[in-house]
């Protein structure tokens, strides 16, 4: 899939960090509003698509060289380990708990092991995408 | 509302039904698509549409007036699922059509001659 | 516990049988099986003292406590009984077996792991006191046995055997199966002992004759009645140790350990005691006749052990006549089920020493042929002197302990014709039946013994060159051999340790405790004995006809073939596969197509029919969201791109359309307050959009196969079908809605989210924290995914690499 969009590709390199930015925001922000590790991840992802398709398969390699398969591991055994961290504290499996915290700078903050568990999330959704993605593109 | 809703729901689960029944590998994908489309649909509608306000928490907002999170909470996990299958059939499809020649079900089961 | 652990010890062995087997090839793996069985027997034998006493032993094991389900391991009598001869027998069949197979040609990992796992089946299956842990061990003891009988896999007569038993024993556990479940519609419990409690209120009711014949059904086919027995001389092609054990001592009778634990909840039923004795007798009759058929010496002794079960079985029924008389009649049937229980004993051992013989003399001669035997007693005199012992109590003779029972059988069924019960005439044939049959048994039994050991040596017929067997190899039979001598001259003790607690446990309403059964027996009654005479009449008459025997063996030949159970059997297995096959192919046509209308016609007309028969549908206009304009835009775009997809023919057009379909529903999902799905939804679509793009590259164009052809002619059927299913789902989504019978359980989410949860968007919360469990299967499901079609891609990369491309392919 090569492409010269030179219009494509100057608008994705900004576009891409505006979408990046957004993905991390909207999944900070998903215990207290709209979005979460699902959509955050598939952001992701779809800002990834997006310079695959601005460029070829092979310069987003050369700038992202992640192995998506091992991000989707990462992921899976993020959330895994959370779920089952609970039980080093004798309570049910996926037992989850926060609390509240001044950090300095960010001021007043929750800590909360859903997020931990979301993060997992995050990484595997945007493991997938982008292994099925890579995998069908780059099938020839 | 709700009763328009299950009839595009119900609408949605014939075209799928319709297109699933079809002989053509990408047309049974697409078929699947819809049907997941309808399914979605119809749990939204199930849990009811008339709530006042997203279920998200915020200020002047009381209890009775968020809409029903469960529904949505299943369905942005079949979404995320229907993603997953749709790619799967898709590289199944096209697979199978790249070593068998051909993506006509009937064919598959050795009836009629390939063209 | 130690009693539940006990039961698992040998299936917890079995686990390290194979290591043992592969790593120390040196020792022979028996020596480690041989633990098991040997430190069972030993820990029940504590259990003899106490259970005489009339303490049985008792253990608990809760499985759901708040549903008062339990299991208990209750060990009376009777299951101690058989928990000795089990792991008793057990023993000895294990140490016989390690001289019996040879370490370096036989793959006995497999063989013990079997073997271990029978033995802790057998004894679940009498130590249980719950009907459904009893058909779970029932079965699994089935399994074992079918796995034991196929061990030399690579002979079809062994292939065949093993799914001969497998089948008669399994159906027939079903049909057990449903009958204890009848019991439980009856009496609302699984325990036994409580279904015994409350016996009275069941006897009435219809469905307890129902239950006693399917209980029956199960028992009759386990332990190889007529006309279920055929599998018996089929599964012949076991191992010698395993016909030992399972096809003689135990296994099969686990039949008549069912028989005898439900008498006191049966019998009271007369269908019951007729069945068992009149099918005992048949079994006995039959069985002996058939055994001076046989030219195989397992064969005799399959034959011989089915009449002999026959035997025992109607002296249970018999015994079970005690239910229903009373006065002094009751003490002629218990005096039954004493019988019974003692021969059972007696069987185990001469049988089991027999089936070790005819395993030494085919492991020696290599045959069991018994037309190639004879004259083998100055070759193998122990072999011979065993055999003879056990030949001869077979046959009723004294001084050996099937004397003794044999001459308390004929008692039993001589005392039925003094009790005083409704059918009478059928009664004085009981007595002749069985007196026939012990002439028979008398034959088969000096057969075995002459046709093998005495007459004209033949060895130039015989594959090897005989001689007596390893030291080891007689150990066993030499030890069950010499219980038979010596039981016949102490049976008080077995009599007092063990069958009377097993007779008391069956005879409960008549005795209390082992200590009220006065029951003493003796091996000399007086000239007057009607038994005695009839035993001397067995002599008599059995010797005379065995030595006319090569005159009348020719009768058997008369059976016309075609009319024979076995040819039954096998009419019925071919004709069931035959037609299943043909049922199976009409409608497993393998085309993908063809199901998916089973079930979408399934769905659609269950769907309907539910919905209007059970009274659920309903139309409610309360509380529904008004329609605006914004939304029938809407809907009319959904309606016009599902259309577009179905008439076009470009592939582009039926994909964009689609991404048309999924925006729509994300602005339905703006409008219906579910932003977080709104969200989700705009960005898969646009990824899935990115998807079926990538794809085309690999996929043909839609109107290349399609166009002008079957899909553009209107398939009324796929459309009925389609509109069906649409109309079930618009008829249960309106349904749903309307009859909402509880509160969701969202409210509760609703009002813990920050308090609990300590988070603001409910729908989040709910997928990482309420319900986490879901979202941690998604994202496996979607690993799942993802590995899968990296395999398809790269498998066939890989296969390019080999050198043959897609290209070659087409």
């Amino acid at each position: 899939m090569k492409s010269n969009d030179l219009i494509l590709q100057t608008s994705t390199r900004v576009v891409f960090f505006i979408i990046f930015l957004f993905s991390i925001h909207i999944f900070f922000a998903g215990h207290y509003t709209p979005g979460g590790g699902f959509v955050g991840g598939l952001l992701m992802a779809s800002a990834i698509v997006l310079l695959l398709l601005a460029y070829d398969f092979k310069t987003v390699k050369e700038v992202l060289p992640f192995n998506y398969l091992g991000m989707t591991a990462i992921g899976m055994l993020i959330a895994l380990t959370t779920a089952a961290g609970s039980l080093v504290f004798n309570v049910p499996f996926f037992t989850h708990w926060y609390d509240y915290f001044d950090f300095p700078l960010l001021g007043k903050t929750s800590i909360h092991t859903a997020m931990f568990f979301d993060i997992g999330v995050y990484l595997v959704v945007v493991g997938i995408t982008l292994t099925i993605i890579e995998m069908i593109g780059g099938d020839s | 509302m709700e009763i328009m809703m299950a009839i595009l729901a119900g609408f949605l689960f014939s075209a799928a039904t319709y297109l699933i029944l079809s002989k053509s590998l990408l047309r049974i994908i697409i078929g699947t698509g819809l049907l997941s489309h309808g399914t979605h649909l119809l749990l939204l509608t199930m849990g009811g549409l008339g709530g006042k306000s997203a279920p998200v928490v915020a200020d002047g907002v009381t209890v009775a007036d968020y809409v029903d999170p469960l529904p949505q909470a299943l369905i942005l996990t079949a979404i995320v699922i229907s993603f997953g299958v749709t790619a799967f059939a898709l590289v199944l499809a096209y697979r199978t059509y790249q070593e068998i020649g051909t993506d006509n079900m009937d064919y598959m089961k050795g009836r009629g001659e390939i063209d | 516990m130690l009693l539940f652990m006990a039961i698992v010890l040998p299936i917890l062995l079995a686990i390290f049988i194979p290591l043992a087997y592969r790593s120390m090839k040196s020792i022979h793996t028996g020596w480690f099986v041989l633990l098991a069985p040997v430190l069972l027997f030993l820990f029940y034998l504590r259990f003899l003292s106490p259970v005489q006493q009339g303490e049985a032993q008792l253990a608990r094991a809760s499985w759901v406590p708040s549903l008062d389900f339990y299991f208990d391991i209750y060990i009376d009598g009777l299951s101690l009984l058989f928990s000795l001869l089990i792991t008793g027998i057990g023993s000895l069949v294990v140490l016989y077996s390690i001289f019996y197979l040879d370490k370096t040609k036989e793959n006995l990992g497999n063989f013990y792991v079997y073997l271990l796992m029978f033995m802790s089946a057998m004894l679940g299956v009498v130590q249980f006191d719950h009907t459904l842990a009893l058909y779970f061990f029932w079965e699994l003891t089935s399994i074992s046995s079918f796995l034991l009988i196929a061990y030399w896999y690579k002979r079809d007569a062994s292939r065949f055997g093993a799914l001969k038993s497998m089948m008669i024993t399994v159906s027939g556990g079903l049909m057990m199966l449903v009958g204890f479940l009848t019991l439980y519609v009856l009496t609302g419990t699984y325990s036994i002992r409580e279904t015994i409690a409350q016996v009275d209120t069941i006897v009435d009711q219809p469905l307890f004759t129902v239950a006693v014949v399917l209980v029956l059904l199960g028992a009759f086919t386990k332990s190889a009645q007529f006309p279920f027995y055929i599998w018996l001389p089929d599964a012949m092609e076991a191992p010698t140790p395993v016909s030992a054990y399972l096809h003689s001592a135990t296994m099969v009778k686990a039949g008549l350990y069912l028989v005898a634990r439900f008498t006191p909840v049966f019998a009271y039923s007369e269908v019951w005691v007729w069945l068992v004795t009149g099918i005992g007798l048949l079994t006995l009759f039959w069985g002996s006749l058939f055994a001076v058929k046989q030219t195989d010496l397992k064969g005799i002794l399959a034959f011989s052990t089915v009449s002999q079960l026959g035997l025992i079985m109607s002296l249970l029924g018999l015994g079970g006549f005690a239910y229903l008389v009373t006065g002094d009649a009751v003490e002629t049937f218990t005096f039954a089920t004493f019988a019974a229980i003692f021969h059972l004993f007696n069987h185990a051992t001469f049988k089991g020493s027999l089936f070790m013989v005819a395993g030494i003399v085919d492991h020696e001669t290599g045959t069991r042929d018994i037309r190639k035997l004879g004259g083998l007693m100055s070759l193998m005199p122990v072999t011979f002197t065993i055999a003879m012992i056990g030949s001869l109590s077979m046959a009723g003779l004294p001084p050996f302990n099937g004397f003794l029972s044999k001459e308390m059988f004929l008692d039993a069924v001589l005392g039925l014709l003094h009790a005083d019960i409704s059918t009478m005439t059928v009664a004085y044939l009981v007595p002749i039946v069985a007196w026939v049959a012990s002439v028979f048994t008398f034959i088969y039994s000096i057969y075995f013994l002459w046709y093998t050991f005495m007459g004209s040596r033949k060895e130039e017929q015989l594959p090897k060159v005989p001689h007596e067997a390893p030291i080891g190899m007689l150990i066993s039979p030499a030890i069950l051999g010499s219980l038979v001598i010596l039981v016949f001259f102490i049976p008080n003790v077995v009599g007092d340790w063990l069958v009377k607690p097993a007779t008391a446990a069956i005879q409960s309403s008549s005795f209390a405790s082992a200590a009220d059964i006065e029951f003493y027996i003796k091996a000399w009654h007086g000239w007057t004995s009607p038994a005695l005479w009839m035993t001397v009449g067995v002599v008599v008459v059995g010797f005379l006809l065995y030595k006319m025997l090569p005159k009348w063996q020719s009768i058997y030949s008369k059976w016309p073939e075609r009319f024979t159970l076995n040819r039954g059997y096998d009419t019925l297995m071919d004709g069931s596969l035959n037609w299943n096959r043909a049922l199976s192919d009409r409608f497993m046509t393998g085309s993908i197509r063809d199901y998916l209308v089973y079930m979408f016609a399934g769905m659609a007309i269950l769907g309907i029919t539910t919905l209007f028969t059970q009274g659920g549908f309903a139309i409610s206009t309360e509380g529904l969201a008004p329609i605006r304009l914004f939304e029938i835009v809407l809907t009319i775009i959904l309606v016009g791109s599902v259309m577009a997809i179905l008439i076009t023919w470009s592939r582009l057009t039926a994909v964009i359309a689609l991404g048309g379909v999924g925006y729509t529903v994300a602005l339905f999902y703006v409008i219906f307050k579910a932003p977080d799905l709104a969200l989700t939804q705009l960005v898969i679509e646009t990824i899935s959009v990115a998807l079926f793009l990538t794809a085309f590259y690999h996929l043909p164009k839609l109107d290349k196969h399609y166009k002008g052809k079957e899909d553009t002619s209107f398939r009324l059927g796929n459309f009925l079908i389609s509109i069906a299913v649409g109309l079930t789902v618009t008829l249960i989504g309106i349904s749903a809605y309307a009859q909402r019978q509880m509160t969701s359980i969202s409210e509760y989410y609703k009002e813990t989210v920050y308090t609990e949860a300590g988070g603001g968007n409910i729908v989040n919360v709910i997928l990482v924290d309420y319900r986490g469990f879901d979202t941690l299967f998604e994202i496996g499901v979607l690993m799942i995914a993802s590995i899968g079609i990296i395999s398809m891609i790269t498998l066939r990369l890989q296969k390019k690499k080999k050198g043959v491309t897609v290209d070659e392919i087409e």
